[in-house]
């Protein structure tokens, strides 16, 4: 008679949950409730396809990008666990409390964050954007609007002014260095209600 | 023994005869005549009273508003723009469509329409518990009761009601579709089917309040509604009469349907049928154009919603060129939810459910009619009547195809995305080369 979700998550998964991520009790059970609802093989791991479901995620251009941001590397399947930690990259920093473990660095700072983001540029995980890796992501955002030799300008100019080093790629620093003055803490986080 | 077990038959005996005068006098004859006795309220009051847990407001996330176009700008203002006066991309850019997609995630507008609403407190039916976790004792034993209540009083009687209904909507219509056609058959078949249907209301313990009941639809018009459950047609059909359309069925459907169109005509397709659009369209043109016919009932989001948005109109019934009478209706889910979620449930499973719930509550509008205006297309029409439905009825506007509850999303919505997206990139390059 319907599904009783959050009796299928223990009480100490629910702890070690909130330890690693920040989330509280009821955002947990909330989540957990969404990663059911999202499961259609009800074998406790989304798929891509689970993801793709959703219309207005298969209609975001970075839809697939995204989506793979859920997967280590090589895995087709997502637990509860994963899904949680890649989520909480997105928690406001400022919920963060004071009482905290001081030694691991929360998934939600603003280096967590930039790091989900660049990764999001650097397809095959060498930890560099190359201009390759960049054109790819910019036909992406853009589709057919745009011609090859607009988006390669678009692509050199951008390398050129964050690259130090001259390697002709962008590595995680350059890239943190060129948004610096981004607000990245309020772009990169969802308010999520208690 | 024996005296023991006579005496056990005759008391069988006779409390099921109480029980059946008292279903004859109190329901039955009532629904015959359209009266009602006021009992029903005085339950939903006593209903109401016992409902009254209180919990944490629905709604994971909120969302951000802005548009893209907004977010970009502010992006660019701010941001990380080199001392040109800001690039045309930034790799900021990235951040809109990452937290968009986060979001969408989380918690998106759609596929949350295809599963029943989650309320905000809990009404004691086991079915409507998702987040509830901590349950006192007390509750317990009222959810106990609920569920004595329910299965051991309210579904028994329900059920027998239903029989009553179909088995003798079945009867009368085949007897009166062997009168000749004219005013005196008409005039019958109106009265069988709205006697029939009030039954058939009863047994499912609806209270229906319907509004503005000058607008109801008149002949040679289509009748459009948004669609939750099968359950509408019975509740639309108990205060107007209808030419219903669909599908030709086997079983006890088909035998119901080949009953009613003896009585009146009614609009049943072959499976094979309903793919051609010309067909279709043809059939229901025919119908409209006889005045004597009554009007026609259409569902025009195509599948079951769940009653707290109103998706995508097909245009097909739009297409057709007549007056639309547009039809709102919203179900309280506090006394029992009445969205039929076919990819879980089958259709006995849901009337089992409907029967043991506390009773269907629901509010019906009549809104004005519409006609296609000069310059419109159907699809602008079609939108037209669903804001209507949507604002009256207190539902989200969606422009998302009903459809998606099975399919893909077209690709064509994903270019959009890219198109609005490659406007603020170029853009950008316009401004450089005019400063």
């Amino acid at each position: 008679m319907g599904s009783r979700a959050s009796s299928l998550l223990r009480e100490e998964d629910i702890e070690e949950i909130k330890k690693e991520t920040g989330f509280s009790h009821s955002q947990i059970t909330r989540l957990y409730s969404r990663f059911h609802s999202l499961d259609k093989g009800e074998n406790g791991a989304l798929s891509r396809e689970d993801f793709q479901r959703i219309p207005e995620l298969a209609i975001n251009p970075l839809g697939d990008r995204i989506i793979n941001a859920f997967f280590p590397e090589g895995e087709d399947q997502v637990n509860f666990r994963g899904f949680m930690r890649t989520l909480a990259h997105f928690r406001p920093v400022e919920d963060n409390e004071k009482n905290k473990d001081p030694t691991a660095e929360p998934l939600n700072s603003r280096n967590n964050k930039l790091l989900f983001a660049f990764r999001l540029y650097d397809l095959d995980r060498d930890d560099k954007i190359s201009r390759d890796e960049l054109l790819q992501v910019l036909r992406m955002m853009v589709g057919v609007n745009i011609s090859d030799e607009q988006l390669g300008s678009i692509a050199d100019r951008t390398i050129q002014e964050a690259d130090t080093n001259g390697d002709m790629s962008i590595s995680f620093s350059e890239f943190i260095k060129v948004l610096e003055k981004v607000d990245v803490e309020q772009k990169m986080s969802i308010r999520f209600l208690h | 023994m024996f005296l023991f077990d006579n005496l056990l038959c005759m008391l069988l005996g006779i409390s099921f005869t109480v029980w059946f005068t008292l279903l004859l006098v109190f329901i039955i004859v009532p629904a015959v005549f359209g009266v009602s006795f006021g009992i029903l309220s005085v339950y939903i009051c006593t209903c109401l009273l016992f409902l009254t847990v209180l919990l944490s407001p629905s709604g994971i996330i909120a969302k951000e508003l802005a548009s893209l176009e907004q977010e970009m700008q502010e992006m660019r203002r701010s941001g990380s723009g080199s001392a040109l006066g800001g690039a045309e991309f930034e790799m900021s850019d990235i951040f809109h469509f990452c937290r968009r997609g986060v979001e969408s995630i989380v918690d998106d507008e759609v596929t949350k329409r295809f599963t029943a609403e989650e309320l905000e407190s809990w009404n004691l039916l086991t079915r409507s518990n998702y987040n509830f976790n901590h349950i006192s004792t007390r509750l317990t034993v009222l959810w106990g009761l609920g569920v004595l209540i329910r299965y051991g009083i309210l579904l028994p009687l329900r059920v027998t009601l239903a029989f009553t209904g179909v088995g003798l909507l079945v009867f009368l219509t085949s007897l009166i579709g062997l009168l000749p056609n004219g005013g005196m058959k008409s005039f019958l078949s109106e009265k069988a089917h709205l006697m029939c249907y009030r039954i058939c209301v009863r047994a499912l313990t609806a209270i229906i309040t319907y509004h503005d009941s000058e607008n109801k639809p008149k002949n040679g018009g289509i009748c459009v509604a948004n669609h939750t459950s099968p359950i509408d047609v019975i509740i639309l059909s108990s205060d107007g009469c209808y030419a219903m359309v669909g599908q030709v069925h086997g079983g006890l459907m088909g035998v119901i349907q080949r009953a009613m169109v003896k009585a009146c005509p009614h609009i049943w397709f072959e499976r094979s049928e309903v793919k051609d659009r010309h067909l279709v369209a043809k059939r229901l043109s025919d119908h409209v154009a006889d005045k004597t016919k009554l009007p026609i009932l259409i569902f025009p989001e195509g599948t079951c919603i769940n009653n707290t948005s109103v998706m995508m109109f097909k245009k097909g019934s739009f297409e057709i060129g007549c007056t639309v009478y547009p039809v709102a209706i919203k179900y309280d889910p506090r006394f029992g939810d009445a969205f039929w979620n076919s990819s879980k449930f089958g259709m006995v499973n849901y009337l089992l459910h409907m029967m043991s719930s506390w009773a269907i509550v629901c509010s019906v509008w009549y809104l004005p009619p519409m006609s296609r205006e000069e310059g419109e297309d159907a699809v602008q029409f079609a939108n037209r009547v669903k804001a209507a439905i949507a604002r009256k009825g207190g539902l989200a506007d969606l422009l998302w195809d009903g459809g998606l509850k099975r399919d893909k999303v077209k690709e064509v919505f994903k270019e959009e995305q890219q198109k609005l997206y490659s406007k603020v990139l170029v853009g950008g390059a316009e401004d450089r080369s005019r400063s």
